[in-house]
Formats: structure tokens, sequence, C-alpha cells
């Protein structure tokens, strides 16, 4: 099963020489390295090819077939896909994701930052209690932390409604206010690590040259931008790739509160797969709305990931 | 409140050293109203599971409950829920523990081999990352039933959880720091391979390891959908999916559910306070150099 | 190298789960292998296990409630090991799907009725016929039920009980409101008008708060079970069908149909009746139960047996209302069980064996009937709860099987009108105010669409 890997890497030996790392050795130390290497990858290789790259080959070629709960059916080729543009209900999820993603992603990140600005500079007992505070939620549990949401925001028995009087209003079944009360949920699971993480890192920022910076005249604006962001870079990007692994994920969420609904309001494209698949027994389309996710996710890490580094 | 809200915004990332007087009251205000809002579903969860069902469908607030009953307790271990407070315990140190192995090796590796592949891989590796568990469940479910016979064990939802690459990630970020050279003298000192992971290396990344462990408990215990998909038979099922199936037949019996939601919460949110210090350091680990 | 490791990992994980679920057989009765079976065509030879999906029909909500019927079935088949795996309509779709296409033939006996059994497992090709079941003692089962057992002419359900889905209010608001002379509580049965009648003298009580609660009833549309209740609701406010009479094409955009959902929609607009697209039927139940709510759609004796302790109230069951005051339901169940073609003959045969002891056993099969808490599909049998305790609480649910009306699960695309009927006709006509006519016209172009699929 590791044959692939090693494959595409022999494909690419006559391109290698540009890394300044391997230049300098011998053929002999290369293949040494390669061997030491890989023979400490095995491990890790061995679960990835198995229980990810696998399944997602398989996932490739289900998707290409007619494939119901009597086992797999005809080729119908790229049908799943075409059926997929058509259908009205991914292009609601995938607009759904999208907003989840691009709204949970950013607000989560800056506000994230803010308080471990506005706390790292504190006494160390609040400093730990608000981080504490933060992470709670991440520690109580996402299965947990929705079904009190859900009865919290219960439309009879719910206390938000109690509490600001909108005696009855259903919030998660109206699809106002659906999609806007799973974001905020997300929010309150997702901040207690960046949290975390930018105090830390605020903290190993370099006083010093701050100071410097300060009396040569920079204002505070100045002083974040060109010193304290770019050394916390690093931990924006850890952030960033976690809250999106997060908001993609966010599926106990849908699952447990709202089913996709009302009106498919809530419908994002990874629960839609789990739909497909378990509610309808459509499997061969439910693979293919799962082979367009990993894709646009691969894309989706791949240019964050470039982006921030080359920051 | 319109004026302090533009000061909120120009001084949005500021540290505050300095700020106006004005500008620290609002902070501690929003901390404050933050802080409220996090802790009260906790709240919520903990007062809720010792209210009797009158008071749970009462149509008015009820902040404490006036009646604290062990009922939804008792109903809840007519369940089997220690079992699956065991299950979800036992998959989530497994999960931890190779996963700390397979991708500390892994990320030394990535980080400090230069060897044939390595850019395809870690694109790889940063391609499949963010991959939700969703896309693959269908050949996972089939591989674990037909090839492994893992399928309703425990490892059908460990092994997967090792096999998604963020720790190896993760842990070739941290290796990055080790200094080159302290490899190099351990090579001229004729330290082979493995004897140079295990006394240079792992020391050194240690606390990275640390941060991966409790990134992949904390992740793992909260991977509903994985033991949804995987664990069929109620002896086998987790306290987070046994509380998601208590509740999907249960509905609105918000005091059963809220009892096995303290129960799945109240153990693990001791462990994080009684060890915050080692939980916060080692999450703030994730934030070395890049 | 790596294959070796992958063997020893293989290894290593085998040895670790025999261990994590070893000693563990907390659902498994493992027959004594003494007392060999005596009638002709038992197999007293090799040992072999089946694993029976049991939908929480009834009181079938657990294990434990098969342990005496199982004691009894390996008194005659001492070799045959039963497994009983619990499932719930919430999320048993999920479970049987993954363990259908996981492979491996996980599944041998699936206990439901026929939405699932005929139209989804034998539709799918996945069942064993059960003609010789039906041959040998199919003969006291009505004609309507022997219909849905079948598919193509094939049998490939057993059934064991059927009842009637109706609904239920609560007694004492009624009352409470002056809205007990809407109903016929000799016949449990009451017209259109009358239920909007009631439903307005509820709607005042609640303002005035001589009763406190927060909706007359709730039109419940959270997707996933009690689809039956609002169906059921729609059509007879109007005496309309779900479907055409030929059955080839759904029919809820039918003049009298759209009427209903009209007079439903302006219900809720007025505030006389609610709606929740956040609460599925359970939810619904709960509310009841609660006092949140002075009505449910989807009631039967099950469901009062499990809410019964909960209610502060008498909760009286109703058929549902309709113009000429003669209610059309629909059958709950048959339930019933079928056979997973596994490809092990050994199988095959230890899974209808126990599926003719469940269904036809003078003894047990009453037993398992009343344990579903409905009523037998064998006529033969008469009236077996005759000298229940509860007789009483009974006979109205039995009365309900009176107006038994027409069929509908068995028609082609169910499963895919099913998700409509939540998502496309009831969310965007009753929370979004949707046009009725046009929302229901689009529902059933899409709803006959999946019929081809």
């Amino acid at each position: 099963m590791a044959q692939p890997t090693p494959a595409a890497a022999a494909g690419r030996k006559p391109r290698k020489p540009k890394s300044s790392h391997t230049s300098g050795m011998s053929r002999a130390l290369v293949r040494r390295e390669t061997i030491s290497a890989y023979i400490f990858l095995l491990p890790s290789l061995l679960f990835f090819l198995l229980f990810v790259v696998a399944p997602m080959f398989i996932c490739v070629f289900y998707s290409l077939f007619d494939y119901g709960l009597g086992g797999l059916g005809d080729f119908v080729g790229l049908d799943n896909y075409i059926r997929l543009f058509q259908d009205p209900i991914f292009h609601k999820g995938l607009i759904n994701t999208i907003i989840i993603v691009v709204v949970a992603v950013p607000t989560v990140t800056a506000f994230s930052l803010w308080v471990s600005s506005a706390i790292y500079r504190m006494h160390a007992f609040p400093r730990s209690f608000f981080r504490c505070v933060f992470y709670l939620p991440v520690v109580t549990g996402s299965v947990a932390i929705t079904v009190v949401w859900k009865w919290i925001l219960d439309p009879y028995n719910g206390i938000l409604n109690q509490l600001i009087g909108t005696d009855g209003y259903n919030w998660l079944g109206e699809s106002r206010t659906a999609l806007a009360c799973i974001i905020v949920i997300l929010f309150t699971t997702s901040i207690g690590q960046p949290i975390v993480l930018y105090t830390a890192a605020l903290g190993n920022v370099d006083a010093s040259i701050i100071e410097a910076a300060k009396v040569d005249g920079a204002n505070k604006l100045q002083v974040f931008w060109k010193i304290t962001w770019p050394s916390i870079m690093p931990t924006t990007l850890y952030v960033l790739v976690i809250t999106t692994i997060n908001s993609f994920q966010c599926f106990a969420l849908i699952q447990l509160m709202t089913q996709g609904g009302p009106m498919n309001a809530t419908m994002t494209i990874m629960y839609q797969v789990y739909y497909a698949a378990y509610r309808l027994y459509d499997l061969g389309y439910a693979n293919a709305i799962g082979v367009i996710l990993a894709i646009i996710i691969a894309i989706f890490s791949a240019v964050q990931f470039k982006l921030a580094k080359t920051d | 409140m319109s004026a302090k809200a533009t000061t909120l915004k120009a001084n949005k990332h500021v540290d505050l050293t300095g700020t106006s007087t004005g500008y620290k009251v609002f902070v501690v205000v929003v901390l404050i109203l933050v802080t409220i809002f996090f802790l009260f579903p906790l709240y919520w969860i903990v007062t809720g599971s010792f209210k009797p069902i009158l008071e749970i469908t009462a149509r008015e607030p009820v902040w404490f409950p006036q009646e604290p009953t062990l009922d939804n307790y008792t109903r809840l271990f007519e369940n089997p829920a220690w079992r699956w407070l065991f299950n979800i315990v036992f998959i989530s140190v497994m999960a931890m523990v190779l996963t700390c192995i397979t991708a500390s090796l892994a990320g030394y590796a990535l980080a400090k081999k230069r060897f044939i592949g390595r850019a395809v891989l870690f694109t790889i590796i940063i391609c499949a990352m963010a991959l939700p568990k969703q896309v693959i469940v269908i050949p996972l479910n089939q591989l674990m039933t037909q090839f492994l016979h893992l399928n309703d064990t425990a490892w059908a939802v460990i092994l997967p959880t090792v096999g998604w690459p963020f720790g190896v990630f993760l842990m070739k970020q941290f290796s990055e720091t080790i200094p080159t050279e302290i490899l190099e003298a351990a090579r001229v000192d004729g330290a082979g391979e493995a004897r140079t992971f295990l006394t240079v290396v792992l020391p050194m990344i240690k606390p990275g390891i640390g941060a991966l462990a409790i990134f992949t408990f904390v992740n793992t215990w909260n991977d509903y959908f994985l033991q949804l998909v995987m664990l069929t038979s109620k002896e086998e099922w987790t306290l987070p999916l046994g509380i998601a199936k208590l509740q999907s037949e249960m509905s609105t019996d918000f005091g059963l559910i809220m009892a096995g939601a303290a129960l799945a919460s109240i153990p693990i949110i001791v462990v994080f306070i009684a060890f915050q210090k080692y939980f916060t350091q080692g999450i703030a680990m994730g934030a070395v150099k890049g | 190298m790596m294959k070796r490791f992958l063997a020893l990992l293989l290894t290593l994980s085998l040895a670790f789960s025999l261990a994590a679920c070893g000693g563990d057989s907390g659902e498994t009765t493992t027959p004594p292998a003494s007392s060999a079976g005596t009638e002709a065509g038992e197999s007293a030879g090799d040992p072999v296990t089946i694993t029976v999906a049991s939908f929480n029909i009834g009181n079938f909500t657990e294990a434990g409630a098969w342990d005496s019927l199982i004691t009894a079935f390996n008194e005659k088949y001492p070799n045959v090991t039963v497994e009983i795996m619990p499932v719930t309509y919430a999320d048993g779709d999920q479970q049987l799907t993954g363990l259908i296409t996981g492979g491996g033939s996980a599944i041998d006996v699936v206990f439901e009725g026929p939405e699932r059994i005929i139209s989804n497992y034998a539709k799918e090709g996945l069942l064993v016929s059960l003609d010789d079941l039906w041959e040998a003692s199919g003969s006291d089962i009505s004609a309507g039920i022997a219909e849905v057992s079948q598919l193509d002419g094939t049998y490939y359900m057993f059934p064991l009980a059927a009842a009637a889905h109706c609904m239920a209010i609560n007694y004492e608001a009624f009352e409470a409101a002056g809205a007990l002379q809407y109903i016929d509580e000799e016949t449990r049965t009451w017209t259109t008008d009358d239920f909007v009648a009631a439903c307005e003298a509820l709607k005042a009580a609640m303002d005035a708060g001589t009763i406190s609660m927060a909706e007359t009833g709730i039109i419940y549309c959270g997707a996933q079970g009690g689809d039956q209740g609002t169906r059921a609701l729609v059509n007879n406010l109007y005496s309309d069908y779900f479907v055409t009479d030929d059955g080839s094409s759904y029919n809820i955009n039918s003049e009298n149909n759209v009427k209903a959902l009209t007079l439903l929609q302006d219900m809720v607009n007025d505030g006389t009746m609610g709606v929740s697209a956040s609460y599925a039927a359970a939810e619904e139940l709960q509310a009841f139960a609660n006092g949140t709510c002075a009505m449910t759609f989807c009631w039967n004796y099950s469901n009062y047996t499990q809410y019964a302790e909960q209610a502060q109230f008498t909760p009286f069951a109703m058929a549902f209302p309709s113009d000429d005051g003669v209610p059309e339901l629909e059958m709950a169940g048959p339930y019933g069980l079928c056979v997973f073609d596994t490809g092990d003959q050994a199988r095959i045969d230890a899974a209808k064996a126990f599926v003719d002891f469940v269904c036809n056993d003078a003894t047990y099969g009453v037993e398992a009937v009343k344990t579903t808490t409905f009523f037998p599909v064998h006529a033969d049998w008469g009236d077996i709860y005759a000298d229940a305790e509860d007789a009483d609480i009974r006979a109205p649910f039995a009365q309900m099987s009176d107006y038994l009306g027409r069929y509908y699960t068995l028609t082609p695309g169910w499963v895919n009108q099913r998700t409509l009927w939540w998502q496309n006709l009831l969310q965007p006509i009753m929370t979004a105010g949707a046009d009725v006519q046009s929302t229901a016209d689009a529902y059933v172009e899409a709803a006959n669409a999946g019929m081809a699929g």
C-alpha cells in the first residue's frame, strides 16, 4: 500500500537537486537519508494510506457508479457530478458552508486576538481565569454543548425566549436565525484554543523591540502591524488552520440541532454527504459530494497555507 | 457607547499599556459579559441535571433547582453510562498514544531529513489535513467490516483518527526548532538513527508531544461523527454518542440529557482545571515557529 | 518489513479488540447445548448466530424485551444464538445502512413495517422469499396486510401486529376551554368545522389565561419520524388521498388537499395552530405530555404507555378531523419481520425459523404481539387483550382500527417523498408563508420524479 508516495517521489527525482540541502549531498547520502526518513515515516504513512488515502480513492471510484442499498450498480460516468451541479440542495449547502467558514474563521481569529491582547498583560490569576473560561466549551465537548444549547433555544421551554420575551419564537426552526445560531455556537466552541495560542505568542514578542519602536515615535497601530503582527504570524497560520478544520467539520451541531433544516437553511456539504448516504441510501451520489468537498478543502488548505507562509 | 465602540475599532489589536481608562473599563465589561455567556451553558447543564421534569418544562425561568432530584441520574444509569464513559476514555487515550508515537517519528523525519519525495509528501499532508471524515466514511466502514473485521469496536474509531495527518503537521512544525548542529554532533559521536531520536530529538520535542497529546485527546473525545457511524451496538457507544442517542430518542427530556452531558463533561473539566497549566503550556507549544 | 509490521499491527489490534470485547455478552443468549430439537426441519447441528435489528416498536425498545421469546425459541432451536440489536426510528436508517453497505452480511432479520422492509430492502434484492411461511400460516391474515407484505407477488415480510395511527387531545384542557362540545366522545370523531372551532376556543382560553399552554397543537416538521401524523391531518380535513387512485402520482396538489393546507396555514397565521420546524414527532409528543400543547398528531397505544406516567392530564385518543366526520386513518405497521439473504443457508434457515416462531407460535406469538401493544394480524387469534387489566384503556385504540383507510407507504419514491414532505412542503407553507398551490405543485413534481428513480 505504501507504494504510491515513493513512486510519486521517484518521478520528481530529476527536479530534486534544486533543494539547497540535498544539492551538496552525495548520492549515497541522499539514499541513506531517504531510507532512514521513510523508516521514521512508516508507521504514520501506514495509517495515513490505509485509513485516509485508500478510502479516498475508493470514494472517487464509487462516485462514478449508481450505488444503493443493494450494492454497486451500473457505471454512470460523471452523472452523479452532473446531478450535483443541478441540485439546489447542493447549491444551498455549498453557500452555507462558505458562509460558515467565511464568517467563523475571521471572527474567531480576530476576536481571539483581541481577547488575548487584552488579557496577556494581566496578572497571572485573571489571565488564567479568562483563558480557562474560553477554553471550557472545548473540553466540555461538542455534544454536551450542543444539547444544552438546544434546550436554551427551545421555543417553549428554552431560557432564551423566557428571558427576552420572544415567547414561542423558534430560533432553530426559522430559516432567518437557524444558521446564525449554529455559527454562534460554533464560535463558542472554537475560540478557546486560539486564545491560549495568542496569549502565549504575544507574551513571546520581544518587548525591547516594541519599546525601541515607541521611542522612535511609532504609534500603536504601527507597532502592531510592523512588529507584533509579523512575529505572531506562525501562530496566526496555525489558528487559521485549526479554525478552518473546526468550521468545515461542524457536524454534531447540525445533526443534533437542525438536521440541515429548516428548508435546508443549515444544510452544509458535509451534512449532505451523510444525509444522502444514510437517509436517502444514495451512496454513489454521497461519494460524489464527498469528492467535491475534498477538492474544495484541499484547495482551501493549500491556498491558506501558501498565503500565510509567504506573508 | 458608540464613541467607545469606535475607540475599540481603532485600538483593536493594540496592547493595553498606556491606553485610556475608558477603553480599559470597556474591555473589562466586555470580558465579563462574554464570560457569563461562556459559563452559562455549563451552569445550565449542571443545574438542569438536578431539576425535576416540572422545572425543566416550566414556562418561567427556574434559575436554580427548587426541588433538586437525582431522578435524572437514576434514569441515566439505566443505560450503560459507565461503560460509555470507559469507551470514550479508552478511545481517546489509545488514539492519543498512537498518534503521538507515529506523528513524532514522522514529523521529525519531515522536518530534519532531506529525502526524496519530501515536498510531495508534505503537500499531500497539507491538503489532507482538513479533510472531513464524512468524505470517506463509506469506504472506511467497508474496510473496517470486510477486511479488518473491526466494525463496531473501539478500534474502528481509533485507527482512522491516528491516520489523520494533522499530528504529523504539528510535529513537523515543532521538530523544525531542533538545531541541526545538535543532530550532526550526535552523528559525529557515532549515534545511530534510533539513538539520536531517542536521546536527542525526543527530549527536545517533548513539549510538542504534550501539545499534540492534548489536542488529539480533546479532538477524539469530540469526534462525534466517527463514533456515530462506526459504533452500532449500545455497549460499544461512547458517552457523547450515548447522550446524542438519548437526545434523538427522548427528544426534549432535557433533565436526563443534561445528566448525561454533566457526566460527559465534568470529569474532563476537572482534569482540565487541575492541569490547566500543562494544558495551556502544551497548547501554546503549537505557537512555535511555523 | 512493512508486511511484517502490518501483520503485527493487525494481530495487535485484533488481540486488543478481543480483550476489549471478550467476556461481554450482555445481549447474547447462549443456549445450553443439550435438549436437542425434535421436530422435523430443525437443524440440531452446527451452532448458528443470527442478528435481529429491532426498531423501537411498542415496548420492543431494548434487547431485554426479546429475552423471554428467545429463551422459548431456544428450547426448540438450541443451536441458534439470537443477538438483538435495538435501533430507533431516529437513527435506525443510518445504522442499518452502515451495516448493509459495510458488507459482511451483518444483519439476518429486521423487525419493521413494509415502509422499509418492502420499499427499501426487498426492492434492493436484499431479502429471501417468505412464501413458504405464508403458505403454512398466512391464511387468516387480511388481504390488505397480505398485499403490503409482498413485492411483485413474492412475500418478503411476515407480519406480526398492526394498529391505526390517530391523534389525541388533552381532555382537561378541552374541558376548561369549553371545547368538548366539538368532539364526539362516543365515536371519537370530529368534523373539520369542529376542529377549527375547538382550536379557536382553546386559543381564546389561552389568551384569557384559563389554560396555561403555549399552542393548541404543533404541526411538527423537523424531519425524521411521525410523517404519518401530519399527512393524515392534511388528507382528512377535506377527505382526500395522499396519492391518486391509480397510485401513479402523488396527490397533495389536488383541490381538496390544497384547501386543507390553506386552512392549516391560515390557522398558523392567526395563532390557532402552532408550527415548529425544529420539532420532530418525538418532541411534539413530549410537548403534549408536558402540557405545552393541547393535542398531538402522533398517537397510538405505545405512545400512550410511554408518556402516560409524565402526563398530568387525561390524553384522549381521537380520530383525525374530517369534513364529513368520517375519518380514514393510516395503518401503523403492519409490523413484521423479514429475512436477509446472507448467502449462508444455515443462517437463513435459522432466521426463518425465528420469524416463524415469533409470528406464529400460539403462545409466544401472542406474547410478541402484546409487547408491541398493537393488535394481532392473525384473525384466528381473536381479542388477545380481552382479559388484560388495561382493556378499557386499549378499547379506544381498537376502535380506531374501524377507521383504517388506504395504505400509501409502498408508493414508489417514498423515501425521497418523505424528506420533501418536511423540507419542501410543510416548512415553506407553514413557517415561511409560501403560496400553497405552487408549493404543492412543485412538491408533487419532485416527488413524482423520485418515483422513477
